[in-house]
């Protein structure tokens, strides 16, 4: 518990990806975990995201891709992230992640990765016990 | 004789919620409706098949999805995949095409070629069907959003080869409600989004009256969550929405709803699929029948695409899925469907690599070759079991229907996202079911193996370099082109657009110039506007 309030996750879909069913899983699963959980829809730019996270004041930023381009977008995000003052939000990443990219992934700041198949419970445990 | 007890079997019910009992006779058969409407393969109500011979006459066509960077890579796929026997052609489209963006936009970085092949202009489409006989190979064009535009490339292309469109044979996805449900390559708001859909249908009956123009997707729902009979009752609902709107426009039934088509999933339960599809085929006979009054008995055929079913794949032991996709084969074979497209055993990862898609190829070929799969018309008719879920499943598709009726209609329910919160909550329930243990799926929830993390799979590479050959051609044919020529037809189409016309024409002649997809769509985006996706959770 972030204070007195619940935590705070955005689901984010980002790029043309309209592969939803995984983030919607994840974003209902952590809501009846008791998160605060924000659904952005689909095709987002790495700048709605970062201002929606802003506006919502998210402890949490969880992205989902499952198209492959999951390297030249958080490269993207990361940059923003970085401007954006958001270097203290737990950046997630989930979706078809091949383990070769983990390492990259990790190197530009994601803090966890959740590849298709990931229990539930492991997403929520990793919030609650990285979000302090 | 002393009868065994049942007390320790345990109860069965199938994912549509019916339950299954351990034995069938000819009681449950009749309690269940009877036997009436089994009737004939190629006669109404078609439960048994819409062909009298079925495969003893023409064996399913062979379809796999393919497509992946640049239009020439693609051709490269196409001819190895037709060498190797492949009967039809099944292309995918990279995702700013599907979304109507050209190759060049911010929204494309990262996405040109990546999960199918780019398309930016005619061009593409010359470079990627080049050598390949269209009236041999039939052509399926997975493509929704941005359908317009590549339907009308594809036939300005075959007339630019000498083709007659008014007998080119071949389909379009273009099933756009189910892309608001899942998929999501949706452009523009649902009432105008319908209305595209309609504009290809007529277009298609006046001027090229062989080809499908739309294929309604019941396998992306039940991928999204839905259960197999929710998969039939909503791709029947989105169907009936298309025809109301055609019928409204001034056409007649039987002048296109003969080139209607269907894609549905198959993972799960096999006789409950093979149900499902025999009670879908003579439901939807009896829809166009007796509702729609059509008299063409092909107007009442329930064609189809089936094979697939991602969702039931795994990211776990990959090569399981070879095992999968060859059941699933044989499902589609028994369920008598026209065309089949397999998932590929990596797809739980990537698009398929060319080692891949030639396994699925193999196993459709296998089944057709070697097991008598074809010697004989739906071949599990009259078995007790069969005949009793098909008509248990056929009343839950009516009643399915009926509900969506009575909540004010399928395109009211989707554009309230009232059947994206029902298939999504049914996703997560299906999930959580995979990590109780009470879905098994092997090497995922039960029979892992240590290895399971290394995952020896070769994978379909990807080339960064793709979005640079694909923007330089973008911007050689943008220097070279008519820009009178291509500024006049775009016009025309923003015009045909507000004025509510058909916008079919306009687009052909804008594609025949080259103007690119997402200036085409860019012209629909300025009259119609873009979807705002409710989000609901």
């Amino acid at each position: 518990m972030v204070a007195d309030r619940k935590i705070r996750v955005l689901v984010a879909k980002p790029g043309l990806d309209g592969h939803d069913v995984g983030a919607k899983v994840v974003a209902r699963s952590l809501k009846e975990a008791g998160f605060d959980v924000t659904y952005t829809g689909l095709r987002k730019s790495p700048e709605e995201i970062v201002r929606r996270a802003r506006e919502l004041d998210v402890d949490v930023i969880g992205l989902s891709l499952l198209s492959g381009s999951h390297l030249p977008f958080c490269r993207r995000f990361k940059e923003l992230r970085e401007k954006q003052d958001l270097g203290d939000v737990l950046w997630l990443v989930g979706g078809v992640i091949p383990d070769k990219d983990h390492e990259v992934l990790k190197d530009l700041g994601v803090d966890g990765i959740f590849p298709t198949g990931t229990p539930l419970e492991s997403v929520a445990d990793f919030i609650r016990a990285n979000v302090s | 004789m002393s009868r065994e007890s049942n007390s320790d079997i345990k109860p069965v019910v199938n994912e549509s919620g019916i339950e299954i009992k351990p034995v069938y006779t000819p009681e449950d058969v009749a309690a269940s409706g009877g036997s009436g409407r089994i009737g004939m393969p190629g006669e109404f109500p078609f439960t048994r098949g819409i062909h009298r011979y079925m495969y003893r006459k023409q064996p399913w066509t062979m379809r796999q999805y393919a497509g992946f960077g640049t239009p020439e890579e693609t051709n490269a796929r196409f001819r190895y995949l037709i060498d190797n026997g492949q009967t039809g052609l099944n292309v995918a489209f990279d995702l700013p095409t599907q979304v109507g963006l050209d190759s060049d936009d911010p929204m494309s970085e990262g996405e040109v070629g990546r999960v199918g092949m780019a398309v930016d202009t005619l061009k593409d489409f010359e470079i990627a069907f080049d050598g390949i006989d269209l009236d041999k190979i039939t052509v399926s064009l997975t493509i929704n959003g941005a359908a317009p535009a590549l339907i009308a490339m594809y036939f300005a292309m075959a007339e630019k080869r000498g083709y007659d469109v008014a007998r080119l044979r071949g389909t379009a996805q273009n099933d756009i409600l189910k892309e608001f449900i899942g998929r999501g390559t949706w452009v523009f708001p649902v009432e105008p989004s319908i209305n595209l859909v309609g504009d290809t249908i007529l277009y298609c009956a006046e001027n090229a009256p062989l080809y499908s123009p739309v294929s309604v997707c019941g396998y992306h729902i039940r991928e999204s969550g839905a259960n197999p009979v929710e998969e039939m009752a909503y791709a029947f609902c989105i169907a009936k929405a298309y025809i109301d709107h055609v019928l409204a426009r001034g056409m007649a039934i039987d002048d296109f709803a003969s080139r209607l088509s269907f894609n549905f999933d198959i993972f799960g339960n096999l006789f409950e699929q093979v149900a499902k599809f025999r009670a879908a085929r003579r439901l939807w006979a009896t829809i166009l029948k007796e509702k729609y009054h059509a008299a063409d008995p092909r107007s009442m055929w329930m064609r189809m695409i089936a094979g697939g079913g991602g969702a039931g794949l795994t990211v776990e032991q990959p090569e399981n899925n070879i095992v999968r996709g060859a059941y699933y084969a044989l499902v589609s074979a028994l369920s008598g469907t026209q065309t089949m497209a397999l998932c590929c055993y990596d797809e739980a990862y990537t698009i398929p690599s060319e080692a891949a898609a030639r396994i699925s190829l193999r196993t459709m070929q296998i089944l057709m070759e070697e097991i008598g799969l074809c010697d004989t018309v739906d071949p599990l008719a009259g078995s007790y079991y069969v005949e009793t879920l098909t008509n248990q499943m056929e009343e839950r598709i009516r009643a399915v229907m009926a509900e969506v009726d009575a909540q004010g209609g399928i395109v009211k329910a989707i554009s309230e996202g009232r059947i994206q919160d029902a298939v999504s909550r049914q996703a997560l329930e299906r999930v959580k079911k995979l990590e109780r243990g009470e879905t098994r799926r092997v090497g995922m929830n039960c029979y892992r193996a240590e290895e399971d993390e290394q995952r020896p799979v070769e994978f379909h590479p990807f080339k960064e370099e793709v979005a640079v050959e694909q923007i330089a051609r973008l911007d050689r044919i943008r220097a070279e082109r008519d820009h009178g020529a291509v500024q006049r037809a775009l016009d025309r189409v923003r015009a045909d657009a507000d004025k509510g016309r058909n916008v079919m024409p306009a687009v052909v002649e804008a594609v025949k110039h080259y103007a690119s997809v997402g200036e085409l769509t860019k012209c629909l985006v300025d009259i119609y506007g873009r979807y705002e996706e409710p989000i609901c959770l």
